[in-house]
């Protein structure tokens, strides 16, 4: 069988698949949530290893992806000015913007820093305090809690010239709105695990009751996925509906406690707009009215910005499990990790950039003609 | 980012403002990490980092099982970033200009990789 032999217990892998051969007796589509388990299911082939009734989709699981583009215009207009410090992770630099992304501002003289962690900010703005120090506080619930420490600290410490551009989106909203569309063809889900390593699983317990669909939190690794297929499609040919874990080793109910209160206290729940989605209620964080003075929105004062996304970009639709990145005319030839068109194909985690890595634009024809005419145009 | 990348943790202390800091090993790579979220670890243990942020505690075969993963998944890039010092400087500017991660494995050769299980 292709592919097994890359897997850490390929005996256990066969015996998986084999189980959910027996298992399936009619057509399911399962997606999984978080961008790393997408990069796993293409980088192993798992979807292909899986019997054709059960098609995976991916979800909108890659925080840099979500990060909607009035955001990113917004962080491109504070990181041009002279008198900031821009800090980000390195995974935003090439997303791009309406007309420019963060490299280009850092090679036409901007600064603009890559951190591993936001604690890293409170160094660089105590070393410079004639600058306003500004990191873009991106990411699921897993970054929420560094994010939260950094404002806190900052405030704790009387660090004045720290703020925080804050884009964070939760992922249980998103799995309520994507299960509300008219064109949801999702009967499952592979929750994130390591999002809840820090918020645990019970916010997800009343969404699968009342959308009646199984819900099993789920490892990265190959073999977690083939689980967490498993056990999802022994709920729906079984009729249940209910929140599982398949990650146990990691994963409890409660997650962090002492994480999640921190994050409490600086950030509130708020709409948030995604990229390629649009808005979602109560799917994000903002900062608390407390914490204003270390707020970039409010600080900064960013007008509108008109902003504007290539039309042949299909990445929303990717990312609500509508479309494979194969569906797009431009993917893998208009767009590619070296001239992204959308932020699907710029992170790791992003179901065009898996796609392209491991060479399934290989197997699609590329852009005709006129498609290339309307990209241009668009651009 | 989104996933979280097992250390072991090889030193605790406290930053000059009480923060509870501590260093984890990376496979080799040490770098600072913020212990504020898991005051229940101890030395020598093994712990889930989320971008500098200890968050959860694991056993030593779960951390090394995870990290190979992660390595074959070459999800590790952000272990290359350096932690600022003090002073606010970092060693090295981690971005190439040429749209590649300077941590991509074509520009890596000779170094070994294997070597960084932990």
């Amino acid at each position: 069988m292709k592919y097994l032999d890359e897997y850490r217990d390929e005996a256990l892998a066969k015996t998986i698949v084999d189980e959910i051969k027996r298992t399936v007796t009619k057509p399911w589509v399962l997606m999984e949530v978080c961008g790393g388990q997408t990069h796993s299911i293409v980088k192993y082939g798992i979807d292909r290893l899986l019997p054709s009734e059960v098609e995976l989709v991916h979800g909108p699981g890659c925080p840099v992806c979500v990060t909607s583009l009035e955001m990113i215009d917004k962080a491109l207009e504070i990181a041009r000015r002279p008198d900031v410090i821009f800090c980000s992770f390195g995974d935003m630099l090439r997303v791009p913007g309406s007309r420019d992304d963060l490299l280009i501002l850092k090679s036409r003289g901007a600064d603009v820093r890559v951190v591993y962690s936001p604690i890293d900010c409170l160094k660089i703005a105590r070393a410079n305090p004639e600058k306003k120090v500004v990191f873009f506080a991106i990411g699921f619930e897993t970054t929420a809690p560094g994010n939260a420490m950094s404002v806190w600290q900052a405030r704790e410490q009387g660090i004045k010239n720290f703020s925080v551009l804050v884009s964070h989106v939760l992922v249980p909203p998103a799995i309520a709105s994507i299960l509300q569309s008219p064109l949801n063809r999702v009967q499952g889900f592979l929750g994130p695990g390591h999002v809840c390593t820090v918020m645990g699983y019970r916010e997800y317990e009343p969404i699968a009751a009342r959308y009646r669909v199984p819900i099993v939190i789920t490892g990265f690794e190959p073999i977690d996925i083939l689980e967490g297929t498993l056990m999802t499609l022994r709920q729906l040919e079984a009729g249940k509906a209910e929140v599982e874990n398949q990650y146990p080793r990691v994963v409890s109910r409660d997650g962090n406690q002492v994480a999640q209160d921190l994050v409490n206290k600086v950030f509130e729940v708020g709409d948030r707009k995604w990229r390629g989605v649009g808005s979602i209620p109560k799917s994000g964080y903002k900062l608390r009215y407390e914490f204003r003075e270390h707020d970039a929105e409010r600080i900064f004062d960013v007008q509108e910005i008109d902003t504007r996304e290539p039309e042949i970009c299909i990445s929303g639709l990717v990312l609500r499990g509508v479309k494979k990145p194969h569906d797009c005319p431009a993917f893998g030839s208009l767009c590619t990790p070296e001239h992204p068109l959308g932020a699907t194909m710029v992170s790791a985690e992003g179901a065009c950039a898996a796609y392209y890595a491991y060479g399934r634009h290989l197997q699609k024809p590329a852009a005709t003609s006129k498609e290339a005419a309307t990209l241009a145009r668009a651009n | 980012m989104c996933l979280a990348i097992p250390g072991k943790l090889i030193e605790i202390s406290a930053d000059p403002n009480g923060v509870r800091m501590g260093k984890a090993n990376f496979g080799g790579i040490v770098k600072q990490v913020c212990l504020e979220y898991t005051p229940e670890v101890a030395l020598g243990d093994y712990v889930l980092v989320h971008v500098g942020f200890a968050l959860s505690k694991v056993d030593e075969a779960e951390a090394a099982r995870t990290y190979q993963a992660l390595e074959r998944m070459e999800q590790l890039q952000e272990l290359d970033i350096p932690d600022v010092r003090d002073d606010g400087s970092a060693p090295t500017t981690p971005i190439s200009t040429n749209g590649k991660h300077p941590s991509d494995p074509a520009d890596r050769a000779g170094e070994p990789i294997a070597s960084r299980v932990p």
